[in-house]
């Protein structure tokens, strides 16, 4: 055989603006297994949705690196600090995530995330307002980026005179888990990450310490402060959380608004009526995670016994890739599924993952996104796209444009 | 060749459902989804339109909703003519006719009978006149209840450890109000999940402050001069006092009406086969009485076609999407109803789910999680194979083992799973209690293999 | 308006309760309990919980084409402009 594997051209950087034809060849074949201990790669809707839920298959850091060398090369950058919930199989996984969720959502903090509109709202007003007389952005650099991190620095509890010091540390750290990056770095860059990471936590522990002395209505208090029946986060923990928080539900929310707006001026029709229609955004934000989910691939799976899928058996140990994005355009889910469809009904799309470790910043994402795609919208006159492709990100895994050029008339 | 006659139906037939509430409204709409175009009659004996009902124990008695504001979203336009508050008296078959309690006749081409269960009242009918003996079943028994325990009772006695008894309780502890729950059998809810699982809703009730007394009955309440309930004494001799008295012992199946009509109804239910049609005394199958819900019974193929009763929110609208398709279609398009049992509850905090038929194991293993810290999955297994599984807190399992049940996967679960303690490794009895024994749990009741068949008498407490 | 939730289909994510807190809450880290009747002004924030939902449990009536209950701004908050 002298074509390449259809994995590796998959994760090769050339299909990174449109994987999708590969998607659909990929499930001709759902349970595509390329040989040796490579991984089996599962692209069917309803395989990968049972996958989710099933209990002998592990997340966990150390039985997946007994499955051999994973090709994607996705390592999280710990720096040091516990595995976060995200690397973990019940019950220590269940426990940090109840921890965790206690100072983020219901039932303890059924109002934070609601709480946070408003913080949304100015900080999308300001970003937009921040174009000021410029024809043409960087929509990932001027908007998409910044305005996540505002916000998780705000649910955190971080000063909004420390942002931009923060920013500092924050964004090579975002940076680093590109293994692009990680390929391409330099002594200098893997220096300043070092420092980065170093001068992050020093400062996220001092900000614990204050909390402790002086809780404030933030997450980071919440989390030094919990002594529910679960005890409370040890303070290294409490940091490695932070950072999950920071770092992994962070560059997801950046893909996916930057996705939407690329969606949208590729639809300029849709575009327009969400321009008149706002409502239609939560529908809309819906359809966007089934047609360009900013996770595409969750890798870090192996199975713990002998599992069956559709006739094949998948050994004990296996690597298993649950390939989200091909399972969203499977056409014996969904009706018409390469047409995006802000419409449509019945999206129960796998864009968040399913089951246990399905994703634990949704509720923000949604409503960043929301607000982000329905202001964006309203505001920009005759916005349209300047390359097309745009330039992507290497990763092949949390897929989205680098930078997304946008021309517009003027703001509203 | 003559034309089926689903089409005429369809176009120009009369079709009548007896039972307003979740089963009857989802017939009527799933029919109009059809494209029945004829003329549509719903009859209910309450003089509401159409409710939902689990809420009646949770949100509303957390004081999240009102007890006169459940009623059920309308998934379409139905276009029926109401007839509520009025219940169906009598049928004649041959003439195919409902007689309502006020006298009206109403005609069917197709009837769906939908007309559920009623709570099982207390049987000592001068006992339960007394002020303060209540039941929970409708809207009413529910706005009376919450306006019972707002207005802090010095103890409220719940009679039977079901879900609903232990749901109440739930809801009394979070009220602060102190309350005591009798249970006959050695557990709350062993008659719905064997004594295993059962254990740790004990264990939940008494952690949360509730005064659980198992082994018990009833044996009579008291009241005051002024005609308010004041005691409850027990079969161990003691005495409870209290203000409020929930009755909480299951329920009676809405088949009174149909006495003498020469359909399959008893107090089992109406029996029925797998396309939801009704049978009659002879078990000769019908082909315009159509049975849906709580008050069917119905053979199910993944346990043996024995016939179930399920008193299960998700059942009552799987089956009436069923029968409603069925009696407009052509009959070689009918579909079997093949509802996989599923219910869930939650009580001090803790959500219950459970997939297939519990009470069909005899022995149960813990596959994940722990009892001890009540996150968990049971399963249950019967003659080599999976026949149910139960989860504490641990619902986004719950999907994988109802597949295992499809597939009759085997039993005892031999695969390795996550979280699997080493209490989990080896089955043990599930221990249910004998089941022709009543217990207040029992969600399923597993009616025999015809019919006619009764496999289970209900002997009602008496004192 | 009117609403009800398949709690079958229920795996507690809690979107909803974390998109509508007045109408939707979690009893415990898995149950949800909710409110049947929400007034008209939860309608926006409903709609985001319905649409968010996993598993797709919730039903509720009229929110597509509800003239005047539109917000006009996503930002769904006073002078969010």
């Amino acid at each position: 055989m002298t074509e390449a594997s259809l994995v590796s051209r998959i994760t090769d950087f050339a299909s990174r603006a449109d994987p999708y034809p590969l998607y659909e060849e990929l499930r001709r074949t759902p349970v595509l297994h390329e040989g040796g201990d490579g991984p089996y790669v599962i692209s069917s809707y309803y395989d990968i949705k049972a996958l989710f839920h099933d209990p002998r298959i592990s997340s966990d850091t150390i039985t997946l690196a007994a499955a051999g060398r994973d090709p994607l090369d996705e390592q999280e950058e710990t720096g040091g600090l516990p595995l976060s919930f995200l690397r973990t199989d019940p019950p220590q996984h269940d426990r940090l995530r109840r921890i965790a969720n206690s100072g983020f959502g219901p039932p303890h903090r059924p109002r934070r995330i609601d709480g946070l509109r408003g913080v949304m709202a100015e900080t999308v007003t300001g970003l937009i307002d921040g174009f000021g007389d410029a024809r043409r952005i960087d929509l990932v650099d001027r908007f998409a980026h910044p305005f996540p991190v505002t916000v998780i620095c705000r649910l955190l509890g971080v000063p909004r005179e420390d942002e931009p010091e923060f920013r500092t540390w924050v964004d090579p750290l975002v940076a680093s888990l590109d293994p692009g990056t990680r390929q391409s770095a330099d002594d200098a860059f893997l220096k300043s990450l070092h420092q980065s990471r170093t001068a992050l936590g020093a400062y996220l522990a001092g900000l614990a310490e204050q909390r402790t002395a002086q809780p404030q209505d933030d997450l980071l208090s919440d989390l030094v402060r919990r002594d529910g029946p679960d005890g409370s986060m040890a303070m290294m923990e409490v940091l490695s959380t932070a950072v999950l928080l920071l770092i992994a539900g962070h560059e997801t929310t950046v893909n996916l608004i930057t996705n939407g707006m690329l969606t949208l001026l590729r639809h300029p029709d849709v575009l327009e009526r969400l321009r008149r229609e706002p409502e239609l955004s939560v529908n809309l934000v819906e359809e966007l995670l089934r047609y360009e989910p900013p996770v595409q691939i969750v890798s870090q799976r192996t199975c713990i016994a002998d599992v069956e899928v559709r006739g094949v058996t998948i050994p004990k140990g296996s690597r298993i890739w649950l390939m989200v994005a091909a399972g969203n355009r499977d056409p014996e889910r969904f009706k018409d599924p390469e047409r995006f469809d802000p419409d449509r009904e019945d999206i129960q799309h796998l864009g968040f993952g399913s089951g246990i470790h399905s994703c634990f910043g949704a509720p923000m994402a949604r409503l960043e996104t929301q607000i982000a795609l329905t202001e964006l919208a309203r505001r920009m006159e005759n916005p349209r796209l300047v390359e097309d492709p745009p330039p992507y990100r290497p990763n092949a895994v949390l897929r989205g444009p680098r930078h997304l050029e946008v021309a517009f008339d003027g703001l509203r | 060749m003559a034309a089926d006659p689903g089409a005429r139906i369809l176009r120009e037939g009369r079709i009548v459902i007896v039972g307003a509430s979740l089963a009857g409204l989802r017939a009527a709409e799933t029919l109009r989804a059809e494209g029945f175009a004829g003329e549509l009659t719903l009859i209910g004996d309450e003089p509401y339109e159409p409710y939902d009902r689990p809420p009646l124990s949770k949100s509303v008695l957390l004081g999240m909703a009102s007890p006169i504001h459940t009623e059920l979203p309308h998934r379409r336009e139905i276009a029926a003519r109401w007839r509520l508050g009025v219940p169906a008296a009598g049928l004649d078959l041959a003439a195919g006719r409902v007689r309502l309690a006020d006298g009206d006749e109403v005609e069917y081409d197709r009837l769906l009978i939908a007309t559920g269960v009623r709570a099982r009242p207390w049987p000592n009918e001068e006992e339960a006149r007394l002020d303060g003996v209540c039941v929970l079943r409708t809207r009413d028994d529910a706005a009376d209840l919450y306006r019972r325990l707002k207005a802090g009772p010095g103890r409220v006695f719940v009679i039977g450890g079901g879900f609903a008894g232990s749901e109440i309780a739930s809801a009394c502890r979070g009220m602060g109000l102190p309350v005591t729950v009798a249970e006959r059998a050695g557990a709350p809810l062993v008659g719905a999940l064997g004594g295993v699982v059962a254990a740790v809703a004990a264990d939940l009730q008494l952690e949360n402050g509730v005064d659980l007394r198992t082994h018990v009955t009833v044996t009579g309440l008291e009241g005051d001069a002024a005609g308010r309930v004041r005691a409850v004494h027990l079969s161990d001799e003691s005495t409870v006092e209290a203000d409020v008295v929930v009755v909480s012992l299951g329920s009676l199946r809405n088949t009174e009406w149909l006495t003498g009509s020469g359909l399959g109804a008893g107090p089992r239910g109406i029996a029925c086969d797998a396309g939801c049609r009704a049978f009659d005394v002879r078990g000769i199958v019908t082909d315009d009485v159509f049975v849906a819900g709580d008050v069917a019974r119905s053979p199910h193929p993944l346990f043996g076609y024995q016939f179930l009763s399920l008193e299960h929110w998700g059942n009552a609208v799987a089956q009436a999407e069923t029968a409603a398709h069925n009696m407009v279609c052509a009959s070689a398009d009918r579909r079997p109803h093949l509802w996989m049992p599923a219910f869930w509850s939650s009580m001090f905090g803790v959500s219950i789910k459970s997939v297939g038929v519990p009470p069909m194991g005899d022995q149960v293993m813990v596959t994940q999680g722990s009892l001890a810290e009540r996150r968990f999955v049971a399963v249950y297994g019967h003659q080599g194979r999976i026949v149910a599984a139960v989860s504490f807190d641990n619902t986004r399992w719950l999907e994988f083992y109802a597949r295992q049940i499809e597939r009759g996967a085997p039993f005892p679960v031999e695969f390795p799973t996550m979280d699997r303690r080493p209490e989990g490794r080896r089955p043990v009895p599930a221990a249910f209690p004998d089941p022709s024994l009543p217990t207040h749990g029992a969600t399923v009741t597993l009616t025999g293999y015809s019919p006619a068949d009764r496999q289970l008498v209900f002997h009602p407490a008496r004192p | 308006m009117r609403l009800v939730v398949d709690l079958n289909k229920c795996q507690g994510y809690a979107q909803c309760a974390f998109l509508a807190p007045d109408v939707f809450a979690m009893h415990g880290e898995e149950s949800l309990v909710y409110d049947p009747h929400p007034e008209e002004q939860q309608r926006e924030r409903v709609a985001r919980a319905v649409a968010a939902c996993p598993v797709q449990a919730i039903t509720a009536d009229g929110l597509r084409g509800a003239p005047g209950s539109a917000p006009r701004s996503a930002l769904g908050v006073p002078d969010g402009r």
